[in-house]
């Protein structure tokens, strides 16, 4: 039947279609393709039938995007993006709009709310290898959202125009600064003004509420788009299509109509009960949702002492603080080493060498006295480099086999230690800088990017166990 | 594999390293019950009188002090000194930039503060009780005040004729095997209020405080309450209909 999505719909005879309602959706689906839209994504798109625990996040990240697009329209409202007024239309909304503060908790919540099932979702990608050919393209659309979502939350965060808004922006713009011969002109460029201003303010919210949203929009349209096209991966990581019935439906798949929808209706109350539990107790979570310092005003003349970006930023924000002058040499050498590594380990030798020329011009800008770039310039780079980096994993997991099940203790214990690494650096992106702080931080640099650096090595000598035929429930 | 485990067991355990390192002021744990009408009207009544003549609370409109339990006539005949109307907003008259050259800093707008004082050492009410509660004298400052939680404060201690006089004083306590001595607090010349009088004055007032900073702060908990049991109930439909479907699933 999912052969043939355009043949138009006949309802014929006794049935519980044949109704009024049956013959609004013959004539509309002779104009548009609902029926066959709603065949091909839900009641005849097959999902593996062993889905677990993780595979609820995809769906509860679009729960969210909804809850963040609804709660965002009714702020708007109300908010008003002037530097003279947005502390106080906030506080405006949390006192005098009915039920103000309920739409403004959900949205301060479900920002973090979003980045922690989004992180879940990531991780779940992670261990069954749903990255892996054919799924590149899938993996590739869902960082661009998650990238689309950190500048969402960044211009989003300056919004409510407190203390720790303003300064965070503050850190970040200055961030560009850094960059050679066009820093401070890029930086002055992205404010609007020399200083973050209400011309900034205007300009976060433009990005927003409507460019950002609208970008975020089309590429969760393209993340599923390519997920239905080749369909869903699973805990076991085989491939489901490759066992089909007489009628080309796979053995191992389920309709996710009604199938999915009514277990992921099960994770949908489970996680609004712990969304609201943090709405209703805790909105401020403890500081870490709603910081402290953000119920002061903005204020351009007193610098709070300790500025931390919130949560969700602080594995990369870590990274950044742990490049300082004394690392590069560190990070000199063991750009050095991987081009061995390279050299040593890889059969075409142009790699190899083409790998020691680029590592030596790297170390050069790293190291080379008069030509080194500072440290700050090079803290920037390894952020982004950070968050562009997970780009690179379809290419870098050459294992022959998928999922971590089946995966042996060499990427079993490296994507344990990439995951306790990450969430020690995030730890350390909410602290001041102390010695030991910043030699962990370090440390922790040098392991998640290991993590993805080394991969295609430990991937293939890891002692894998063969993939079943089909799935396992 | 035996050194990974290590490696693992020293990241995870750093943290709290770190933890034991910074500094931190430590607060006394504010006595208050967000719940009581009569500490709640007793400590709006104290800061109409003592704190909004310097500080303003301009988010914060005069008729919602209905949700402590006052009616718009009692908020006009007890706690509008001014010619405000009883939904205007809790502002003064005081001009930012002179009480600037007065206590070299203008005094903070305090609708939120009890929001904004909160960190790692305590709540914004711990905080704030303890603030309140730690003005002592010190000739070397303009004011003749300094504070214990916030050093140099610019704000002179206005329940002084209230509290009394405080001095910092040595005092020995009993460290580890040994005596110490320490710097801490001790009322030289006695208020108008106990000591007990004073810290129930102050925890009204903070109670007040942690009120104004989040007016809905009671009315989010029942609500909160309800909607968790209405997913509760939910869950329990849900996933029947969950295991229903699924029933036929191997």
């Amino acid at each position: 039947m999912a052969a043939t999505p355009k043949e138009p719909v006949q309802f014929s005879g006794a049935g519980p279609l044949n109704t009024p309602i049956s013959g609004v959706l013959t004539w509309v689906d002779q104009r548009f393709p609902l029926m066959s839209l709603w065949r091909d994504h839900l009641s005849e798109y097959y999902a593996p039938k062993n889905f677990n625990f993780w595979y609820f996040f995809g769906g509860l990240a679009m729960l969210v995007l909804a809850i963040q697009i609804v709660t965002g329209i009714f702020l708007v409202m109300h908010y008003k993006p002037s530097a003279a007024e947005a502390f106080a239309s906030v506080e405006y909304i949390m006192r005098d709009v009915p039920a103000g503060w309920f739409i403004r908790y959900m949205h301060s919540t479900g920002a973090s709310a979003f980045f922690i099932v989004v992180y879940l979702h990531m991780f779940r990608g992670l261990m069954y290898g749903s990255y892996r050919q054919p799924r590149e393209l899938i993996w590739i659309f869902g960082m661009l959202i998650y990238l689309c979502l950190m500048a969402e939350a960044f211009f989003g965060y300056l919004l409510p125009w407190g203390q720790m808004s303003f300064w965070g922006a503050q850190v970040i713009i200055n961030l560009f600064d850094a960059l050679p011969l066009i820093g401070p002109d890029l930086s002055t460029w992205i404010r609007g003004d020399f200083v973050i201003s209400d011309a900034t303010l205007n300009r976060f919210f433009a990005f927003h509420v409507i460019a950002l949203p609208l970008v975020l929009l089309g590429l969760v349209a393209a993340h599923i788009m390519a997920l239905h096209e080749v369909g869903s991966n699973n805990p076991d990581g085989v491939e489901i299509k490759k066992h089909k019935d007489a009628q080309g439906r796979p053995l191992d798949g389920i309709p996710f109509h009604p199938y999915y929808t009514v277990k992921d209706i099960v994770g949908v109350v489970v996680f609004l009960f712990l969304f609201f539990l943090v709405v209703f107790f805790m909105p401020e979570m403890g500081g870490y949702f709603l910081e402290f310092n953000n119920f002061i005003p903005a204020d351009s003349l007193k610098t709070p002492p300790h500025i931390a970006p919130v949560w969700y930023f602080t594995p990369y924000y870590s990274i950044l603080r742990a490049i300082t002058e004394d690392f590069m040499l560190v990070l000199a050498i063991g750009v050095a080493a991987y081009a061995v590594l390279i050299r040593l380990t890889v059969r075409d030798r142009r790699i190899g060498t083409a790998a020691m020329a680029v590592a030596l011009v790297v170390i050069v800008l790293m190291k080379g006295g008069p030509l080194a770039i500072e440290a700050k310039v090079w803290g920037v780079a390894m952020m982004g480099a950070a968050t562009l980096i997970f780009f690179l994993l379809p290419w870098l997991d050459r294992s022959p086999v998928k999922s971590i099940r089946y995966k042996g203790w060499l990427f079993k214990t490296a994507l344990t230690i990439f995951v306790i690494v990450f969430l020690v650096l995030g730890y350390y992106g909410t602290q001041t800088v102390t010695p030991a702080g910043t030699i962990i931080s370090q440390i922790g640099t040098l392991i998640y990017f290991a993590f993805f650096l080394l991969m295609p090595w430990y991937s293939v000598l890891d002692k894998t166990r063969p993939e079943p035929d089909r799935v396992t429930m | 594999m035996i050194k990974i485990n290590k490696l693992i067991a020293f990241l995870l355990f750093v943290p709290a390293l770190a933890l034991a390192a910074g500094d931190h002021i430590k607060l006394d744990r504010a006595p208050i019950n967000e719940e009581d009408q009569a500490s709640l009207q007793r400590g709006a009544r104290h800061f109409v009188n003592y704190c909004l003549n310097c500080h303003s609370a301009g988010y914060m409109r005069y008729n919602r002090l209905q949700d402590i339990g006052l009616t718009d006539q009692q908020i006009r005949d007890n706690l509008i000194f001014t010619g405000a109307k009883v939904g205007d907003l809790m502002k003064i008259a005081m001009d930012p930039h002179e009480s600037k050259n007065w206590f070299g800093v203008a005094p903070p707008e305090l609708s939120v503060i009890a929001r904004s004082r909160a960190s790692a050492d305590g709540s914004g009410a711990d905080w704030l009780y303890t603030y309140l509660r730690g003005f002592y004298r010190d000739a070397d400052r303009p004011s003749g005040w300094n504070n214990t939680v916030f050093a140099n404060v610019g704000m002179p201690h206005v329940l002084w004729e209230l509290q009394g006089e405080q001095v910092l004083a040595e005092r020995k306590v009993r460290g580890e095997g040994y005596m110490k001595t320490e710097m801490a607090l001790k009322l030289d010349k006695p208020g108008k209020l106990s000591p007990v009088e004073y810290d129930q004055m102050v925890a009204d007032l903070v109670n007040y405080l942690v009120f104004m900073g989040e007016p809905v702060r009671t009315d989010r908990k029942t609500i909160g309450m309800f909607v968790l049991i209405a997913l509760g109930l939910l869950f329990v439909l849900v996933y029947a209909l969950k295991k229903e479907y699924w029933k036929d699933v191997h």
